[in-house]
């Protein structure tokens, strides 16, 4: 094997890795938070269905934490056993992120533990509420304090760089980097909209399957308006995410957006494809979208990727992610909202089959966009791991066998995948939610 | 102290932790599969379980803390372990995974019957996870990993033909099951369960004969390893002494089935006081004459930031982990098995 070899199974490998542990994560950050809003709407209504969302989606969340426990130790050795000459070079400086996230897994996992097993222990309903927040918490700013350490490669600082070595280390600074502010908010906000549209697409599923009472009306109506929130939310931040790209990452954005020639007045193209001399084809152009996109003004001059020499641009290919992601979007605001205004809607019924069918949609709809915005914002710093400072080629073990490692965690991820989609699909066919109510004594026993 | 003692006493304390926690948890996941194939599953494997659900993930958390502060102080760490160690890092990772997420699908996701399948790959990975993670402490001996043109590699043939290495393997696996033995008969005790008590106990008192032959045979190995490390340790002699003791009296406790309680403290003292006084006559290497708390220190800032997040850490973990001890582990009522049900 040559000796570039292991770098580019090494990426492989990370990015498989992330590929899935963001799915489950994405889950393990929303999913706390659409439980709170349904436990803490069933104690504000009185209303039990609520609160039987609220249990049923936790005993599904228990499943998909364990996967996203596994994945992110996962990735959190592997950072060490495939960069180990970044991580002795970026230790200096973004050590203190990746042991603050360890705290905030730390408070999850407790508050999680007792949060299943408290159900009916305290008289006070509030308090089993309470459990969550901590949970919420502590997902959330694992989440951020991780995204920290991503934008920190994105926007090395905190430090300088003198002949191979880190001097004047501001931890604190590194963190805090340009990148952070639209990184952490977009994260959190596009794993909302993820757990909202899955939890949606279930309730969807559900009625599409004839299910008639009112339990999963009011399941439909609470995940899909959050959904329409959020994904609101995270198209705005994605904005904010685009300005900052034009100013301190330019090469991203001309990369995806296949701008070659620094100018004002840029134009935004969709789709197309490149030929031979780099001129777009079949594209759809539009006028002054690009400048507007980068600097809210038809003449804000949007910097080129012939500003940067050859071996140091990412891969043309991340336009068509960069696409999907925005198409992705568009979607996730357009279909709630048509769910919203279902009432306005030609045809009588209240949920026509194309909409539910739509809202089921949302789930697999908004797992592509995160994995397409991931390899966008990734793909999209190659050839660096530290933006400006390392490589991605120096930073890689030098290791035999990654190629068998690759392969050994491809069967893993398979296999627990493959598992969990099991057990999960299980765990709600032999508890049905009818049953469950008609246990409980609520009224749930008419069709 | 300086900041490199702080660092590495930090990271020794969870590292202590993570062995209780994780020799409960590894013992458990033994024990259990072992009494479902004999089929008198009712009677350990429900005191099991109810301890275990509520805190497996914790477990799991102990470990990556552990690792994270370690690349943290040290980063050059990531470089020498990380290169040296793909394969059976990677290896690890798959068992802790298949582990994890088996053990979640069983309680969790099935119905009442135990999967036999779940139950045996947790009951296996309970015996392989320590086996592999002792040898990273026979690896830290130094003599397995060197720097051959500017390449670092590690020699496996060295590695296998140890006796040191099987020693430690050895050691790890008896404590293991002695560890949470005795826990659990703790806990059973508790419980009021004297039929597991009684199954327990004696689990307890058969790992404990080995353990402590175990525990010789590697003390002596490791004059055959590295005689640097040994002289150490025999001037901390008081320590192994202190450990020994404890373990008598622990011993005595069970065997007279009194205090239950202090038992178990004592064994957590057993294990303290060895692994500290292991840990400190290591110092000052990480790994041995590669890695030096002093030379391979990450820098003055880093190391403040990492202290202070540390002490805000602990102020919200520590009444956190008192208030997840007291609902399931001193909280009589749930222990009994009265409140036991998941949402």
């Amino acid at each position: 094997m040559s000796s570039l070899d292991p770098v580019l199974l090494s990426r492989i490998l990370t990015g498989l890795t992330l590929f899935v542990h963001i799915i489950f994560a994405s889950l393990g950050v929303g999913i706390p938070v659409m439980i709170a809003l349904a436990e803490w709407r069933g104690i504000r209504t009185n209303d039990p269905h609520y609160t039987l969302l609220a249990r049923r989606w936790a005993r599904g969340f228990v499943i998909t934490v364990a996967v996203g426990v596994v994945t992110g130790t996962s990735i959190g050795l592997q950072l060490s056993l495939l960069w180990p000459t970044f991580m002795r070079v970026a230790g200096q400086a973004i050590a203190l992120p990746l042991f603050l996230e360890t705290f905030a897994f730390f408070i999850e996992a407790i508050f999680l533990g007792i949060y299943l097993y408290t159900w009916d222990r305290f008289k006070n309903k509030h308090t089993h509420l309470l459990l969550l927040i901590p949970v919420a918490l502590g997902s959330s700013a694992s989440a951020m304090f991780i995204t920290t350490v991503n934008s920190f490669m994105n926007a090395p600082q905190g430090f300088t760089l003198s002949e191979g070595i880190l001097t004047d280390i501001n931890p604190i600074a590194a963190m805090l980097n340009t990148a952070a502010p639209t990184k952490v908010s977009h994260v959190l906000v596009s794993s909302y909209t993820l757990c909202a549209g899955v939890l949606g697409g279930l309730a969807a599923y559900s009625i599409l399957r004839g299910q008639k009472h009112v339990y999963f009306k009011k399941a439909l109506k609470l995940t899909v308006v959050s959904t329409f929130v959020f994904a609101v939310a995270t198209a705005v931040i994605g904005d904010f995410s685009g300005k900052y790209l034009a100013k301190y990452q330019p090469e991203k954005l001309a990369a995806g957006e296949w701008h070659f020639e620094t100018q004002p007045y840029a134009t935004l193209v969709y789709g197309g494809v490149l030929d031979e001399n780099n001129e777009v084809r079949y594209g759809l152009k539009i006028p002054y979208a690009l400048s507007i996109l980068a600097g809210n003004a038809p003449n804000t001059e949007v910097i080129g990727l012939n500003e940067f020499p050859e071996d140091e641009r990412p891969p043309l290919s991340i336009h068509y992610y960069f696409d999907t992601m925005v198409t992705l979007g568009a979607l996730l605001v357009v279909i709630p909202l048509l769910y919203m205004l279902r009432k306005w809607l030609p045809g009588k019924k209240a949920y026509p089959k194309w909409l539910l069918i739509g809202i089921m949609a949302l789930g697999p709809l908004s797992f592509t966009a995160i994995e397409v915005g991931w390899m966008y914002a990734e793909i999209g710093r190659q050839p660096w791991i530290m933006r400006g400072y390392m490589k991605v080629a120096e930073a890689a073990t030098t290791a035999d066998y990654v190629g068998w490692m690759l392969v050994l965690f491809i069967i893993l991820y398979l296999v627990v995948c493959f598992s969990c989609v099991k057990v999960l699909s299980k765990l709600f066919r032999n508890k049905d939610a009818m049953e469950e109510m008609r246990a409980l004594g609520m009224e749930g026993g008419e069709p | 102290m300086s900041y490199e003692i702080v660092g590495i006493t930090v990271l020794w304390i969870f590292l202590f932790g993570y062995i209780i926690v994780a020799s409960i948890d590894f013992g458990s996941g033994f024990f259990s599969f072992y009494s479902v194939v004999l089929g008198h599953e009712n009677k350990v494997h429900n005191i099991i379980q109810r301890y275990l659900s509520p805190v497996w993930e914790v477990t799991n958390v102990f470990l990556v803390f552990f690792y994270i502060g370690l690349i943290g102080f040290f980063p050059d760490v990531a470089y020498y372990y990380g290169t040296a160690l793909l394969v059976p890092g990677s290896l690890v990772i798959v068992l802790v995974a298949v582990r994890g997420v088996y053990y979640a699908f069983n309680t969790y996701g099935s119905s009442k019957e135990n999967n036999k399948v779940y139950m045996a790959l947790y009951g296996a990975t309970g015996i392989l996870i320590p086996a592999a993670l002792s040898t990273i402490l026979a690896i830290s001996e130094g003599g397995i990993i060197s720097v051959r043109e500017g390449k670092v590699v590690i020699s496996w043939t060295d590695f296998f033909t140890n006796p040191y290495t099987w020693s430690v393997i050895l050691l790890a696996l008896v404590s293991v099951l002695y560890i949470s033995a005795m826990f659990l008969s703790f806990y059973a005790k508790k419980s009021g369960d004297e039929e597991a008590f009684e199954i327990l106990r004696r689990y307890a008192l058969a790992w404990s004969g080995p353990t402590i032959a175990a525990s010789l045979l590697a003390f002596f190995e490791i004059n055959r390893q590295n005689p640097e490390h040994f002289q150490g340790m025999l001037n901390h002699a008081w320590m192994f002494v202190a450990s020994f003791l404890c373990f008598l009296i622990a011993m005595y406790l069970i065997w007279s089935k009194k205090h239950l309680g202090w038992s178990f403290i004592l064994v957590m003292l057993q294990f303290a006081f060895a692994w500290f006084g292991y840990g400190s006559s290591h110092l000052p290497y990480v790994l041995y004459k590669q890695i030096n708390i002093y030379e391979n220190f990450t820098n003055d800032t880093m190391a403040i930031a990492l202290i202070t997040a540390f002490v805000l850490g602990l102020i919200v973990l520590v009444p956190s982990l008192i208030l997840i001890l007291r609902l399931f582990l001193f909280d009589a009522k749930y222990v009994r098995g009265s409140s036991a049900k998941k949402g």
